[in-house]
Protein backbone atom coordinates (compact mmCIF):
# COMPACT_ATOMS: atom_id res chain seq x y z
CA UNK A 1 0.00 0.00 0.00
CA UNK A 2 0.97 3.39 -0.59
CA UNK A 3 2.43 5.16 2.23
CA UNK A 4 1.57 8.44 3.59
CA UNK A 5 3.94 11.45 2.33
CA UNK A 6 6.02 14.24 4.74
CA UNK A 7 6.21 17.06 2.11
CA UNK A 8 8.46 20.25 3.37
CA UNK A 9 7.04 23.57 1.41
CA UNK A 10 9.83 25.88 0.98
CA UNK A 11 8.65 29.89 0.29
CA UNK A 12 10.85 31.35 -2.03
CA UNK A 13 11.53 34.86 -2.61
CA UNK A 14 13.90 36.33 -5.48
CA UNK A 15 15.60 33.59 -5.32
CA UNK A 16 16.18 33.04 -1.53
CA UNK A 17 14.23 31.24 1.35
CA UNK A 18 11.86 33.98 2.64
CA UNK A 19 12.22 35.90 5.78
CA UNK A 20 9.80 33.96 7.35
CA UNK A 21 12.23 31.79 7.98
CA UNK A 22 14.41 32.52 9.99
CA UNK A 23 18.04 31.25 8.01
CA UNK A 24 21.34 32.58 8.03
CA UNK A 25 22.60 34.13 4.70
CA UNK A 26 19.17 34.52 2.83
CA UNK A 27 21.11 36.62 0.17
CA UNK A 28 22.59 33.27 -1.26
CA UNK A 29 20.77 31.56 -3.91
CA UNK A 30 22.39 28.30 -2.89
CA UNK A 31 20.13 28.56 0.23
CA UNK A 32 16.74 26.94 -0.85
CA UNK A 33 19.23 24.58 -2.69
CA UNK A 34 21.08 23.34 0.29
CA UNK A 35 18.22 23.40 2.37
CA UNK A 36 16.36 21.04 0.00
CA UNK A 37 19.44 18.56 -0.10
CA UNK A 38 19.56 18.51 3.36
CA UNK A 39 15.88 17.58 3.75
CA UNK A 40 16.13 14.87 0.61
CA UNK A 41 19.20 13.07 2.34
CA UNK A 42 16.96 13.28 5.48
CA UNK A 43 14.11 11.02 4.04
CA UNK A 44 11.65 13.73 2.55
CA UNK A 45 9.20 11.94 0.00
CA UNK A 46 8.62 15.34 -1.68
CA UNK A 47 9.72 18.97 -1.74
CA UNK A 48 7.52 22.52 -2.69
CA UNK A 49 8.57 25.50 -3.57
CA UNK A 50 6.43 28.33 -3.63
CA UNK A 51 7.49 31.17 -5.47
CA UNK A 52 6.34 34.56 -3.46
CA UNK A 53 9.14 36.54 -5.79
CA UNK A 54 7.43 39.56 -7.02
CA UNK A 55 9.52 41.58 -9.05
CA UNK A 56 9.05 40.77 -13.13
CA UNK A 57 11.85 38.95 -13.76
CA UNK A 58 10.37 36.64 -11.34
CA UNK A 59 9.67 33.73 -13.51
CA UNK A 60 13.56 33.75 -14.56
CA UNK A 61 14.21 33.69 -11.17
CA UNK A 62 12.28 30.73 -9.93
CA UNK A 63 13.70 28.53 -12.94
CA UNK A 64 17.11 28.71 -11.83
CA UNK A 65 16.33 27.67 -8.34
CA UNK A 66 13.82 24.50 -9.78
CA UNK A 67 16.81 23.37 -12.23
CA UNK A 68 19.76 23.78 -9.49
CA UNK A 69 17.51 21.51 -6.95
CA UNK A 70 16.47 19.51 -9.93
CA UNK A 71 20.11 18.76 -10.00
CA UNK A 72 20.14 16.73 -6.47
CA UNK A 73 17.39 15.83 -5.46
CA UNK A 74 15.84 12.75 -6.61
CA UNK A 75 12.47 13.39 -5.18
CA UNK A 76 9.16 14.75 -6.46
CA UNK A 77 9.18 18.26 -6.68
CA UNK A 78 6.42 20.85 -6.71
CA UNK A 79 6.53 24.37 -7.47
CA UNK A 80 3.60 27.04 -7.03
CA UNK A 81 2.94 30.83 -7.10
CA UNK A 82 1.82 32.61 -9.63
CA UNK A 83 1.28 29.81 -12.26
CA UNK A 84 -1.54 31.41 -14.53
CA UNK A 85 -1.07 29.93 -17.75
CA UNK A 86 0.43 26.47 -19.75
CA UNK A 87 3.31 27.86 -20.45
CA UNK A 88 4.23 28.75 -17.15
CA UNK A 89 3.50 25.37 -16.18
CA UNK A 90 5.45 23.72 -18.85
CA UNK A 91 8.50 26.05 -18.51
CA UNK A 92 8.55 24.75 -14.39
CA UNK A 93 8.15 21.38 -16.25
CA UNK A 94 11.17 21.59 -18.51
CA UNK A 95 12.96 23.18 -15.33
CA UNK A 96 12.61 20.31 -13.37
CA UNK A 97 9.21 20.44 -11.75
CA UNK A 98 7.42 17.40 -11.54
CA UNK A 99 4.16 18.65 -10.38
CA UNK A 100 2.95 22.38 -10.76
CA UNK A 101 0.37 23.77 -8.53
CA UNK A 102 -2.36 26.04 -9.41
CA UNK A 103 -4.17 28.30 -6.96
CA UNK A 104 -5.01 32.08 -7.18
CA UNK A 105 -5.11 32.11 -11.16
CA UNK A 106 -7.38 28.76 -11.08
CA UNK A 107 -9.96 30.52 -9.15
CA UNK A 108 -10.54 33.68 -11.54
CA UNK A 109 -10.38 31.10 -14.48
CA UNK A 110 -10.93 27.68 -13.24
CA UNK A 111 -10.24 26.23 -17.39
CA UNK A 112 -6.75 26.83 -16.30
CA UNK A 113 -6.79 23.81 -14.41
CA UNK A 114 -8.07 21.77 -17.21
CA UNK A 115 -5.46 23.26 -19.69
CA UNK A 116 -2.40 22.37 -17.25
CA UNK A 117 -4.24 19.01 -17.05
CA UNK A 118 -4.42 18.42 -20.74
CA UNK A 119 -1.03 19.49 -21.42
CA UNK A 120 1.22 17.91 -18.63
CA UNK A 121 -1.41 15.53 -17.30
CA UNK A 122 -3.71 15.02 -14.62
CA UNK A 123 -1.22 13.79 -11.88
CA UNK A 124 0.68 16.81 -12.13
CA UNK A 125 -1.37 19.52 -11.49
CA UNK A 126 -2.01 20.53 -7.98
CA UNK A 127 -5.16 22.44 -6.72
CA UNK A 128 -4.11 24.74 -3.96
CA UNK A 129 -6.32 25.83 -1.83
CA UNK A 130 -6.54 28.75 0.74
CA UNK A 131 -9.43 28.08 3.22
CA UNK A 132 -11.58 29.81 6.05
CA UNK A 133 -13.84 28.99 8.65
CA UNK A 134 -16.77 31.32 7.70
CA UNK A 135 -20.52 30.82 8.92
CA UNK A 136 -22.54 27.65 7.43
CA UNK A 137 -25.37 29.64 4.76
CA UNK A 138 -26.60 28.94 2.31
CA UNK A 139 -23.84 30.09 0.36
CA UNK A 140 -21.36 28.14 2.04
CA UNK A 141 -23.19 25.14 2.37
CA UNK A 142 -19.65 23.74 3.94
CA UNK A 143 -18.78 26.33 6.82
CA UNK A 144 -15.37 27.22 5.02
CA UNK A 145 -14.86 29.45 1.95
CA UNK A 146 -12.13 30.38 -0.73
CA UNK A 147 -9.42 32.95 -0.11
CA UNK A 148 -6.88 34.09 -2.67
CA UNK A 149 -3.88 36.71 -2.18
CA UNK A 150 -2.38 35.09 0.44
CA UNK A 151 -5.17 34.52 2.35
CA UNK A 152 -6.19 38.66 2.33
CA UNK A 153 -9.15 38.24 -0.13
CA UNK A 154 -12.40 36.19 0.15
CA UNK A 155 -13.87 34.94 -3.54
CA UNK A 156 -17.62 33.81 -2.18
CA UNK A 157 -16.94 30.40 -3.61
CA UNK A 158 -17.70 27.05 -1.25
CA UNK A 159 -14.56 25.11 -0.86
CA UNK A 160 -16.03 22.19 -0.72
CA UNK A 161 -17.79 22.95 -3.95
CA UNK A 162 -14.17 24.19 -5.26
CA UNK A 163 -12.39 21.11 -3.94
CA UNK A 164 -15.53 19.04 -6.29
CA UNK A 165 -14.80 21.42 -8.97
CA UNK A 166 -10.68 20.98 -9.03
CA UNK A 167 -11.28 17.22 -9.20
CA UNK A 168 -13.79 17.34 -12.22
CA UNK A 169 -12.11 20.25 -13.79
CA UNK A 170 -8.90 17.38 -14.06
CA UNK A 171 -6.69 18.30 -11.04
CA UNK A 172 -4.75 15.24 -9.50
CA UNK A 173 -4.38 16.30 -6.05
CA UNK A 174 -5.45 18.96 -3.47
CA UNK A 175 -3.29 21.41 -1.13
CA UNK A 176 -5.96 22.12 1.83
CA UNK A 177 -4.50 24.97 3.33
CA UNK A 178 -6.32 26.49 6.33
CA UNK A 179 -5.92 30.11 7.21
CA UNK A 180 -7.60 30.09 10.07
CA UNK A 181 -4.61 27.44 11.19
CA UNK A 182 -1.63 28.68 9.54
CA UNK A 183 1.24 30.24 11.52
CA UNK A 184 -0.77 28.68 14.76
CA UNK A 185 1.17 25.66 15.54
CA UNK A 186 -1.81 24.38 17.29
CA UNK A 187 -2.20 21.83 14.63
CA UNK A 188 -3.68 21.45 10.92
CA UNK A 189 -7.53 22.16 10.71
CA UNK A 190 -8.84 18.57 10.83
CA UNK A 191 -12.38 18.62 10.26
CA UNK A 192 -11.42 20.89 6.97
CA UNK A 193 -9.01 18.25 5.56
CA UNK A 194 -11.29 14.90 6.35
CA UNK A 195 -14.47 16.91 4.90
CA UNK A 196 -12.32 17.50 1.53
CA UNK A 197 -10.55 13.79 2.13
CA UNK A 198 -13.78 12.21 1.82
CA UNK A 199 -15.40 14.24 -0.86
CA UNK A 200 -13.03 13.55 -3.74
CA UNK A 201 -10.91 10.77 -4.92
CA UNK A 202 -7.55 12.39 -5.46
CA UNK A 203 -5.02 12.70 -2.72
CA UNK A 204 -5.48 15.64 -0.37
CA UNK A 205 -1.76 17.20 1.04
CA UNK A 206 -2.93 19.04 4.98
CA UNK A 207 -1.20 22.54 5.14
CA UNK A 208 -1.10 24.86 7.71
CA UNK A 209 -1.03 25.10 11.26
CA UNK A 210 1.91 22.21 12.08
CA UNK A 211 3.72 22.48 15.85
CA UNK A 212 4.36 18.81 16.74
CA UNK A 213 4.57 15.87 15.58
CA UNK A 214 1.01 14.35 17.07
CA UNK A 215 -0.38 16.92 14.55
CA UNK A 216 1.13 15.10 11.77
CA UNK A 217 -0.18 11.84 13.01
CA UNK A 218 -3.58 13.52 13.87
CA UNK A 219 -3.84 14.98 10.65
CA UNK A 220 -3.03 11.56 8.56
CA UNK A 221 -5.28 9.72 10.65
CA UNK A 222 -8.37 11.16 11.93
CA UNK A 223 -7.76 13.51 9.13
CA UNK A 224 -7.33 11.44 6.64
CA UNK A 225 -4.68 13.01 4.64
CA UNK A 226 -2.42 11.08 2.16
CA UNK A 227 0.34 13.62 3.08
CA UNK A 228 1.01 16.33 5.51
CA UNK A 229 3.20 19.74 4.66
CA UNK A 230 5.17 21.07 6.85
CA UNK A 231 7.44 24.33 6.93
CA UNK A 232 8.84 25.86 9.98
CA UNK A 233 9.04 22.67 11.57
CA UNK A 234 11.89 21.73 10.05
CA UNK A 235 13.21 25.24 8.34
CA UNK A 236 13.71 26.35 12.67
CA UNK A 237 15.63 23.08 13.00
CA UNK A 238 13.25 21.97 15.78
CA UNK A 239 12.97 18.87 13.82
CA UNK A 240 14.20 16.53 11.43
CA UNK A 241 12.57 15.25 8.63
CA UNK A 242 13.86 11.66 9.87
CA UNK A 243 12.27 12.60 13.36
CA UNK A 244 8.80 12.99 12.18
CA UNK A 245 8.72 9.99 10.17
CA UNK A 246 10.26 7.78 12.34
CA UNK A 247 7.63 9.17 15.25
CA UNK A 248 4.67 8.45 12.41
CA UNK A 249 6.27 4.95 11.99
CA UNK A 250 6.50 4.27 15.63
CA UNK A 251 2.96 4.87 15.95
CA UNK A 252 1.98 2.45 13.27
CA UNK A 253 1.58 5.61 10.30
CA UNK A 254 2.70 3.87 6.81
CA UNK A 255 5.79 6.02 5.93
CA UNK A 256 8.71 5.68 3.79
CA UNK A 257 11.48 4.66 6.42
CA UNK A 258 14.28 3.24 3.93
CA UNK A 259 16.56 5.72 1.94
CA UNK B 1 32.25 2.97 -14.43
CA UNK B 2 32.38 2.56 -18.44
CA UNK B 3 31.40 5.76 -20.18
CA UNK B 4 28.90 4.22 -22.47
CA UNK B 5 26.34 6.01 -24.18
CA UNK B 6 22.76 5.89 -23.48
CA UNK B 7 19.81 6.97 -25.48
CA UNK B 8 16.81 8.11 -23.68
CA UNK B 9 14.05 7.95 -25.77
CA UNK B 10 12.15 10.91 -26.61
CA UNK B 11 8.86 10.49 -28.54
CA UNK B 12 6.70 13.19 -27.12
CA UNK B 13 5.53 11.62 -23.90
CA UNK B 14 6.43 13.64 -20.91
CA UNK B 15 9.37 15.40 -19.23
CA UNK B 16 12.52 13.56 -19.70
CA UNK B 17 14.99 16.30 -17.96
CA UNK B 18 14.79 14.24 -14.68
CA UNK B 19 15.58 10.76 -16.07
CA UNK B 20 18.55 12.92 -18.03
CA UNK B 21 19.77 14.41 -14.96
CA UNK B 22 19.46 10.88 -12.85
CA UNK B 23 21.48 9.86 -15.42
CA UNK B 24 24.12 12.01 -15.14
CA UNK B 25 24.20 11.99 -11.12
CA UNK B 26 25.19 8.22 -11.43
CA UNK B 27 28.02 9.06 -14.00
CA UNK B 28 25.83 7.65 -17.22
CA UNK B 29 26.77 9.77 -20.52
CA UNK B 30 23.11 10.39 -21.91
CA UNK B 31 21.13 11.99 -24.41
CA UNK B 32 17.38 12.63 -25.13
CA UNK B 33 16.78 11.69 -28.65
CA UNK B 34 13.77 11.18 -30.96
CA UNK B 35 16.35 10.41 -33.50
CA UNK B 36 15.95 6.44 -34.56
CA UNK B 37 19.79 6.19 -35.70
CA UNK B 38 20.88 6.77 -32.20
CA UNK B 39 18.66 4.77 -30.68
CA UNK B 40 19.80 1.95 -32.89
CA UNK B 41 23.54 2.94 -32.30
CA UNK B 42 23.09 3.66 -28.73
CA UNK B 43 25.18 1.10 -26.25
CA UNK B 44 21.81 1.29 -23.94
CA UNK B 45 18.77 2.50 -24.20
CA UNK B 46 16.45 3.84 -21.64
CA UNK B 47 12.31 3.95 -23.01
CA UNK B 48 11.15 6.51 -20.17
CA UNK B 49 7.33 8.05 -20.69
CA UNK B 50 3.99 9.25 -19.24
CA UNK B 51 1.20 10.23 -20.51
CA UNK B 52 -1.56 8.04 -22.94
CA UNK B 53 -0.59 4.80 -24.45
CA UNK B 54 -2.51 6.24 -27.82
CA UNK B 55 -0.99 8.96 -28.53
CA UNK B 56 2.38 7.57 -27.21
CA UNK B 57 1.94 4.63 -30.32
CA UNK B 58 1.20 6.85 -32.63
CA UNK B 59 4.11 9.14 -32.20
CA UNK B 60 6.20 6.41 -31.91
CA UNK B 61 5.33 5.09 -35.37
CA UNK B 62 5.37 8.26 -36.69
CA UNK B 63 8.84 9.38 -35.96
CA UNK B 64 10.61 5.86 -36.84
CA UNK B 65 11.80 5.68 -33.14
CA UNK B 66 9.37 2.93 -32.09
CA UNK B 67 10.73 0.68 -35.02
CA UNK B 68 14.21 1.66 -33.82
CA UNK B 69 13.27 0.62 -30.30
CA UNK B 70 12.77 -2.87 -31.62
CA UNK B 71 15.52 -3.30 -33.67
CA UNK B 72 17.95 -2.22 -30.68
CA UNK B 73 15.78 -4.86 -28.63
CA UNK B 74 16.33 -7.91 -31.34
CA UNK B 75 20.38 -6.53 -31.40
CA UNK B 76 20.37 -7.15 -27.82
CA UNK B 77 21.08 -3.83 -26.68
CA UNK B 78 20.23 -3.30 -23.14
CA UNK B 79 16.99 -1.59 -22.86
CA UNK B 80 15.02 -0.06 -19.50
CA UNK B 81 11.74 1.34 -19.31
CA UNK B 82 9.87 2.97 -17.37
CA UNK B 83 6.09 3.71 -16.57
CA UNK B 84 4.72 4.25 -19.91
CA UNK B 85 7.82 2.88 -21.37
CA UNK B 86 6.87 -0.45 -19.30
CA UNK B 87 3.26 -0.61 -20.33
CA UNK B 88 3.81 -0.09 -24.31
CA UNK B 89 6.34 -2.55 -24.25
CA UNK B 90 3.23 -4.66 -23.41
CA UNK B 91 1.21 -6.23 -26.34
CA UNK B 92 -1.76 -4.31 -25.36
CA UNK B 93 -3.40 -1.86 -23.42
CA UNK B 94 -6.99 -1.33 -22.59
CA UNK B 95 -5.97 2.66 -22.39
CA UNK B 96 -7.17 3.83 -25.49
CA UNK B 97 -7.85 0.10 -26.95
CA UNK B 98 -3.99 0.45 -28.26
CA UNK B 99 -1.98 -2.47 -29.38
CA UNK B 100 1.13 -1.60 -28.72
CA UNK B 101 4.97 -3.10 -29.20
CA UNK B 102 4.62 -6.42 -28.04
CA UNK B 103 8.13 -6.67 -26.61
CA UNK B 104 6.72 -8.73 -23.64
CA UNK B 105 4.03 -10.97 -24.23
CA UNK B 106 0.83 -9.60 -22.08
CA UNK B 107 -1.30 -6.62 -21.27
CA UNK B 108 -2.14 -3.89 -19.56
CA UNK B 109 -5.61 -3.20 -17.29
CA UNK B 110 -6.70 -0.37 -15.25
CA UNK B 111 -6.91 -0.39 -11.52
CA UNK B 112 -10.26 -0.99 -10.55
CA UNK B 113 -10.70 0.42 -7.60
CA UNK B 114 -13.89 -0.86 -6.13
CA UNK B 115 -12.35 0.69 -2.27
CA UNK B 116 -13.83 3.84 -2.88
CA UNK B 117 -11.27 4.92 -0.27
CA UNK B 118 -8.45 4.19 -2.78
CA UNK B 119 -7.46 7.12 -5.32
CA UNK B 120 -6.68 7.54 -8.52
CA UNK B 121 -3.95 6.94 -9.92
CA UNK B 122 -1.87 5.02 -7.73
CA UNK B 123 0.35 7.55 -6.72
CA UNK B 124 3.18 8.18 -4.07
CA UNK B 125 5.82 5.82 -2.49
CA UNK B 126 5.11 1.97 -2.46
CA UNK B 127 7.25 -1.19 -1.83
CA UNK B 128 8.41 -3.32 -4.20
CA UNK B 129 9.01 -6.83 -3.73
CA UNK B 130 11.68 -8.87 -6.17
CA UNK B 131 9.93 -11.99 -6.93
CA UNK B 132 12.77 -12.65 -9.30
CA UNK B 133 16.74 -12.57 -9.42
CA UNK B 134 17.68 -9.19 -11.79
CA UNK B 135 21.12 -7.98 -12.16
CA UNK B 136 19.64 -4.41 -12.48
CA UNK B 137 16.83 -5.24 -9.29
CA UNK B 138 19.99 -6.92 -7.16
CA UNK B 139 20.45 -3.83 -4.77
CA UNK B 140 16.45 -3.51 -3.96
CA UNK B 141 15.81 -4.66 -0.13
CA UNK B 142 12.56 -5.20 1.68
CA UNK B 143 12.03 -1.86 3.02
CA UNK B 144 12.96 0.38 0.13
CA UNK B 145 9.87 2.20 -1.72
CA UNK B 146 9.96 3.76 -5.14
CA UNK B 147 7.65 6.38 -6.49
CA UNK B 148 4.65 5.60 -8.70
CA UNK B 149 2.25 7.10 -10.45
CA UNK B 150 0.24 5.48 -12.86
CA UNK B 151 -3.71 3.97 -13.25
CA UNK B 152 -2.97 1.12 -15.31
CA UNK B 153 -0.65 -1.78 -14.55
CA UNK B 154 1.05 -4.83 -16.58
CA UNK B 155 -0.40 -7.68 -16.74
CA UNK B 156 2.74 -10.28 -18.44
CA UNK B 157 1.44 -13.49 -19.82
CA UNK B 158 3.67 -15.64 -18.13
CA UNK B 159 4.33 -15.18 -14.62
CA UNK B 160 8.53 -15.80 -15.31
CA UNK B 161 8.48 -12.31 -17.21
CA UNK B 162 7.30 -10.92 -13.42
CA UNK B 163 10.56 -9.91 -11.49
CA UNK B 164 8.87 -7.38 -8.85
CA UNK B 165 5.13 -7.09 -7.30
CA UNK B 166 3.48 -4.09 -5.44
CA UNK B 167 0.44 -3.94 -3.85
CA UNK B 168 -2.35 -1.39 -4.35
CA UNK B 169 -5.75 -2.70 -4.79
CA UNK B 170 -4.27 -5.99 -5.11
CA UNK B 171 -0.79 -7.25 -6.15
CA UNK B 172 0.52 -5.85 -9.37
CA UNK B 173 3.45 -6.37 -11.30
CA UNK B 174 5.69 -3.86 -10.47
CA UNK B 175 8.83 -4.48 -12.71
CA UNK B 176 9.23 -6.97 -16.01
CA UNK B 177 12.00 -8.34 -17.88
CA UNK B 178 12.66 -10.22 -20.87
CA UNK B 179 16.03 -10.91 -22.09
CA UNK B 180 17.77 -7.65 -22.30
CA UNK B 181 14.84 -5.39 -22.09
CA UNK B 182 14.21 -4.65 -18.53
CA UNK B 183 11.12 -2.50 -17.10
CA UNK B 184 9.66 -0.40 -13.84
CA UNK B 185 6.20 0.77 -13.69
CA UNK B 186 7.72 3.41 -10.70
CA UNK B 187 10.39 6.00 -11.10
CA UNK B 188 13.44 4.98 -10.30
CA UNK B 189 14.76 8.41 -11.58
CA UNK B 190 12.45 10.04 -8.26
CA UNK B 191 12.76 7.50 -5.70
CA UNK B 192 15.97 9.09 -4.00
CA UNK B 193 19.19 6.95 -3.33
CA UNK B 194 17.57 3.34 -4.22
CA UNK B 195 16.26 4.60 -7.99
CA UNK B 196 19.39 5.95 -8.64
CA UNK B 197 21.37 2.49 -7.65
CA UNK B 198 18.84 0.92 -9.83
CA UNK B 199 20.03 2.85 -13.07
CA UNK B 200 23.37 2.82 -11.70
CA UNK B 201 23.03 -1.18 -11.96
CA UNK B 202 21.15 -0.91 -15.30
CA UNK B 203 24.42 1.36 -16.24
CA UNK B 204 26.81 -1.74 -15.94
CA UNK B 205 24.41 -4.23 -17.14
CA UNK B 206 25.38 -7.09 -20.14
CA UNK B 207 21.73 -7.15 -20.95
CA UNK B 208 21.57 -10.70 -19.44
CA UNK B 209 19.00 -11.53 -16.93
Amino acid sequence: MLSKRVIACLDVRDGHLAKSVRFVNTRNIGDPVAKAREYYLDGLDELVFYDITASSDRRKIILDVVEAVAEQVFIPLSVGGGVASVADATDLRLAGAEKINVNSAAMRRPALIAECADAIGNQNVVLSMDIRRVQETAEFPSGYEMVVDGGRTPVGIDALAWAREGERLGAGELVVNSIDADGTREGYELKLTRMLAEAVRIPVIASGGAGEPAHLYDVLTEGQADAALVASMVHYGEYTVSGLKRYLHDRGVKVRMSW
Amino acid sequence: MPAKNVAIVDYDAGNLTSVLRACREVGLRAEISSDPCIVRGADRVIFPGVGAAGSAMRSLSASGVGAALMDAFHAGTPILGICLGLQISLDHSEENDTDTLGIVPGEVRRFRLDDPKLKVPHMGWNAVRTVRDHPVLADIEADDEFYFVHAYRPVPARSDYVLAVSTYEGPFCSALGRDNYVATQFHPEKSGRVGLRLLERFGTWDGRA
